[in-house]
């Protein structure tokens, strides 16, 4: 832009270069930019010769012509100022001609100088980046105009005006220029306390966390319906932390004896902090008292909690239910379990019993064969193959060879004639055998993979990564091993509770969490934690093409038990075969699934060690657990 | 003593937010009168920080060495403030007052941390006033300061290869040397060299070809710092320089062009040197390289984030976890204890002071020697940019002390010199005017 600009007034400049110079550089273009009257510039000026393209020397009067020594000789402060300032030898008339050696283009040079204002006086540019707009030249071009007319008026003999000082650019703009850097930095560090602070603070490696503990009582943790799941009870100044509710919440709140874990563990920042009125934290600093800590309320919702934790009843296992719309998680057993209240007594025990494993939260770190719960990422895996289920027929016999191995349909049943609906819903394992084989393993793991096996999940909790191995190219035995969920898959509850919720959500994965709202002691909200997704798990299509299946599974399949009641359940179960350690085969019993399908605000998912099948054990504990939800 | 704690550190806020806002309101009073009570009432500031400081490290941390400290620094100050009025009446004393409040943050923070390096952080603070007292009268003798162009490049580039050696012997751990006791930092003297070498270059022509041939000598500086592995001095030097070639030249081209090429050379360098890598990994996500190169920023955010907005107050804190908390990191360990708006009002000190350096350079009509003051106090102010900045997770960390607050012997030297310079030459266009 402004190269065009330049080449133009170069342009001008050439036509009018041997008419008259004066009159260009004072009567047309310099007065046009610098919008000033008056074409007696300098006295030399109108002997300059015109053979020369544009000699500088006189039109600064450097030059041999008259009317340049009267300007230096005159006795204006101005000139011994500059002397002085020039005076180590340094020569501005050298300085400009080696300024042009180096090559400048003069006329584009001069022409740019002159709007930048050309600051004559300090042997210095104003600042190149004069954009030829007007209002700047006109701000610059005032100081041009105070420069050479004073000096003009004065050579002439005329009344010295007060010089001014002048504020160079390059100061300024340096100046303006590190102030910014520093109130960027002033900025950053405001923002840092408003918006940075409580992540960085609540980062698990923050030792100084434990500090806040000397100042901030430990807040309470809340369950969405108003129970207190623990809470800091002070006895004589010594605190106690109390879990009202034992080991049923044991896993998903956790400790703080020996580490923390749970809720106790991620939001110990927040439980270790105080919002209360700021003065009332000054005061109480002051009287070196404790401020009370924020409380967490949780997602969790206590009568469901209990509800699931007796119907579980003596069964090893977990179950989690979820609401779909928001990702928020409503209730978490794991057994077997331990009382976190007495849990500093028990400590060396619990550790030392492997066998048990009481310290693990089955629900989300337990990693079991699932079974045909399995059945669904086959059947997704078919549908975005085939984009439909029609067209699916397969004669069950009982049996299917591939290979030397023979599968079997669990129990020995002979499904017979069926479509690919009621081969999910009688959960056969022939039929996905055959489906399996057909896919392929690419087909099988492409799918898998799209659904978060073998990856971190999106969990406030310890969780463990469900395992997929199938991708090293399988035999034909492991392919249709896995088809029907055995082979060497492994899947946390956690992982087909989040799978069941994006489908009942129409495929979308809300992020699942355990904390509804922080608020300080007072009751006021501190900090809300908003449903957001986390990812589309599958398209809206495949996730009604699979609800309607897991309706089939409760309408006339394994699940029929919840069928006919107030409201609708679709799911599936899964009877899923693992090796004991005395080297029997065991079943565990799964049953996963969700309620009125279409607008779900109920997800859940129940295993049962060695339960059996998922019909006879898993089936009936989510029955209850449902009862319960939808009965109060 | 809690108490005394917590109330002081409230103090300490209001003590600093005011000295900041009388650095600004002294630029905009006219009246003598006026301006001189605002420069008493911050002597009087400075010297209340000082004994409210020293009378807590004292009840935590009782010693005869920290009491003689305590006394020696309130006899330093008044030596440096009646030095500067008698010596050099016409000496521009917000500079001083500047200079002497960050000591007295610097020496209170020091000796809380680590009671010996205050000791030191002090004698070679006093020594270097002392010595810089001579400094104004070296400048309006030596008129030979200007002519050593060549003398300063080559003393500079050698001192320098002396780093990259040490960098490379050490594995890039240590950049400097110990003689007899004294860890002496060659790019610490590099600071003054290279810019009294732009100065006396571009002071004397400042043609398109003299600032290339400036630019390519601050560029040798500036490539042998990477390879050093001292990115912080290397940015520092390289930011000088572009103030200095737009001051010389007034030309906007210069800056604008060099911060294209040291754009397109952070790229080359992120691509081609490992460890200018870990720093950009280590700021944009230190927590997942906790165990590393990020382990100290996140210890210095946990430390300002601990600090909240009025710190834990003296001694309630814990910076001592925080590495190096004396020297690169003694911002987060300021913000720890004494919070985050304390800090804030530290910066605008420190904003406070460029300040006054780019008014004193502009007043300055000897060219050399207004690039010189200009040059130095870039320096200055953009050191602190990097440090505070890193520090706080803003901008990737350089490993950079903060000028006259850090403990290290060289950087407080040669910070102090370099003030003295600017003061010097301050004091001579007086004598000018």
């Amino acid at each position: 832009m402004r190269r065009k600009k330049n080449e133009n007034i170069e342009q001008d400049i050439e036509l009018e270069i041997g008419q008259d110079v004066r009159k260009i550089l004072d009567g047309e273009s310099v007065r046009d930019i610098e919008e000033e009257s008056g074409p007696q510039l300098y006295p030399g000026m109108t002997d300059a010769g015109i053979g020369s393209e544009l000699d500088r020397t006189r039109i600064y009067g450097a030059g041999p012509a008259p009317g340049a020594d009267v300007r230096y000789s005159s006795e204006y402060d101005e000139r011994s100022d500059r002397s002085r300032r020039y005076g180590t030898g340094y020569d501005e008339r050298d300085d400009r001609s080696r300024r042009y050696d180096a090559g400048y283009d003069e006329r584009s040079d001069r022409f740019r100088r002159y709007d930048a204002g050309y600051d004559e006086a300090d042997g210095e540019y104003g600042g190149y980046e004069g954009d030829h707009n007007r209002k700047h030249i006109d701000d610059y071009g005032d100081d041009y105009e105070g420069e050479y007319e004073d000096k003009y008026v004065e050579d002439e003999g005329g009344e010295l005006p007060p010089p001014k000082r002048k504020q160079p650019r390059p100061y300024l703009i340096i100046a303006v220029s590190f102030g910014l850097l520093f109130l960027f930095l002033s900025a950053h560090l405001i923002y840092f306390n408003v918006r940075m602070k409580d992540e960085i603070l609540s980062s698990p490696y923050n030792r100084r966390q434990n500090a806040q503990a000397d100042l901030v009582r430990r807040g309470s943790i809340l369950s969405a319906d108003g129970a207190t799941l623990a809470r800091t009870d002070t006895y004589d100044g010594t605190e106690e932390r109390v879990y009202p509710y034992a080991n049923i919440f044991a896993h998903a709140v956790g400790f703080i004896t020996h580490g923390k874990s749970g809720i106790e563990s991620f939001a110990n920042y927040e439980l270790l902090t105080s919002h209360t009125n700021i003065i009332d934290q000054m005061i109480n600093e002051f009287r070196k008292k404790k401020s009370d800590g924020d409380n967490v309320v949780t997602t969790l919702n206590a009568k469901l909690q209990e509800a699931a934790y007796y119907a579980l009843g003596d069964y090893r296992g977990a179950v989690i239910c979820m609401n779909p719309k928001t990702g928020a998680i409503l209730a978490m057993v794991s057994k077997p379990n331990f009382d976190p209240n007495t849990l500093a007594e028990i400590w060396d025990e619990m550790v030392a019993d492997s066998s048990n494993s009481n310290l693990v939260n089955r629900a989300t770190q337990g990693l079991y064969p699932p079974g045909s719960t399995f059945k669904i990422v086959t059947a997704l895996a078919y549908y975005k193959r085939h984009h439909t289920f029609d067209g699916f027929h397969f004669n069950c016999t009982g049996e299917f060879t591939v290979d030397d191995y023979t599968v079997h349909c669990y129990k020995g049943t002979v499904h017979g004639e069926e479509d690919f609906k009621s081969a999910f819903a009688h959960s056969c394992n022939t039929a996905f055998s055959r489906i399996g084989l057909d896919l392929g393993a690419g087909n099988l793991s492409g799918t898998a993979l799209s659904l978060m096996f073998g990856e971190s999940l999106p969990c406030e909790l310890l969780s463990s990564k469900s395992r997929w191995s199938l991708a090293n190219s399988p035999d034909d035995v492991e392919l249709v091993q896995t088809a029907f969920g055995q082979g060497k898959t492994l899947v946390t509850p956690y992982h087909m509770a989040l799978l069941v919720s994006a489908i009942a959500n129409d495929g979308v994965l809300m992020t699942p969490h355990l904390i509804d709202h922080t608020e300080s002691a007072a009751g006021d909200l501190v900090k809300k934690t908003k449903p957001s997704v986390y990812r589309r798990l599958v398209t809206h299509d495949e996730a009604e093409a699979l609800s309607s299946l897991m309706q089939a599974v409760v309408e006339e399949g394994s699940a029929s038990e919840l069928s006919g009641r107030s409201y609708r359940v679709a799911g599936k179960t899964g009877s899923a075969e693992y090796t004991k350690s005395s080297g029997e085969i065991g079943t565990h019993s799964w049953f996963v699934g969700f309620t009125n399908p279409g607008d779900s605000e109920f997800a859940i998912a129940v295993i049962a060690e060695n339960g059996g099948a998922g019909s006879s054990t898993a089936v009936p504990i989510a029955s209850e657990i449902l009862s319960q939800y939808y009965g109060w | 003593m809690y108490l005394l704690t917590q109330i002081s550190k409230y103090l300490f806020i209001v003590f600093l937010v005011v000295f900041s806002i009388k650095d600004y309101t002294y630029v905009f009073r006219k009246d003598e009168d006026k301006k001189k009570r605002i420069l008493g009432s911050q002597i009087r500031i400075l010297y209340l920080t000082a004994i409210l400081g020293f009378v807590l490290i004292l009840l935590n941390d009782f010693s005869v060495v920290n009491a003689a400290l305590f006394a020696g620094i309130l006899i330093y100050f008044a030596i440096t403030l009646a030095g500067y009025r008698l010596l050099y009446p016409k000496s521009s004393m917000l500079l001083i007052n500047n200079m002497l409040m960050l000591l007295c943050v610097g020496f209170i923070v020091i000796t809380r941390l680590n009671p010996s390096q205050g000791i030191k952080q002090f004698m070679i603070a006093a020594v270097g006033t002392i010595a810089a007292f001579l400094i104004p009268v070296i400048i309006r003798k030596l008129k030979v300061l200007k002519k050593l162009t060549w003398v300063y490049a080559v003393v500079g580039i050698l001192a320098l290869l002396v780093v990259l050696a040490l960098a490379r012997i050490s594995g890039g751990a240590k950049l400097s040397i110990t003689v007899g006791g004294i860890t002496i930092q060659f790019s610490e003297l590099v600071k003054l060299t290279l810019v009294f070498f732009l100065a006396a270059k571009l002071s004397r022509d400042h043609s398109a070809r003299s600032a290339l041939i400036a630019g390519a000598v601050a560029a040798v500086h500036v490539g042998i710092l990477v390879l050093s592995t001292d990115l912080g001095t290397a940015l520092v030097f390289f930011v000088a320089t572009l103030v200095i070639l737009y001051v010389a030249t007034g030309n906007a081209f210069y800056p604008v062009v060099g911060l294209g090429a040291g754009a397109g050379a952070s790229v080359l360098a992120y691509h081609l040197f490992g460890h200018v890598r870990q720093r950009v990994v280590a700021w944009r996500d230190p927590f997942s390289v906790y165990d590393t190169s990020g382990y100290q920023i996140v210890q210095g955010l946990f430390a300002i984030g601990a600090g909240g907005w009025f710190g834990t107050g003296l001694y309630l804190g814990r910076p001592k976890t925080i590495p190096v908390a004396t020297k690169d990191f003694i911002f987060a360990a300021i913000c720890e204890e004494f919070g985050a708006v304390f800090s804030i009002a530290l910066i605008f000190v420190c904003m406070s002071l460029y300040i006054v350096i780019v008014s004193i350079s502009m007043q300055i009509e000897d060219r050399f020697y207004r690039l010189v003051a200009i040059g130095l106090g870039t320096e200055y102010a953009f050191q602190v940019f990097l440090t505070v900045g890193g520090v706080t997770k803003f901008i990737p960390m350089t490993g950079i002390t903060l000028p006259l607050i850090s403990y290290g012997g060289s950087s407080v030297i040669s910070t102090i010199v370099m003030l003295a310079i600017i003061e010097g030459l301050y004091i001579l266009r007086e004598d000018e005017a």
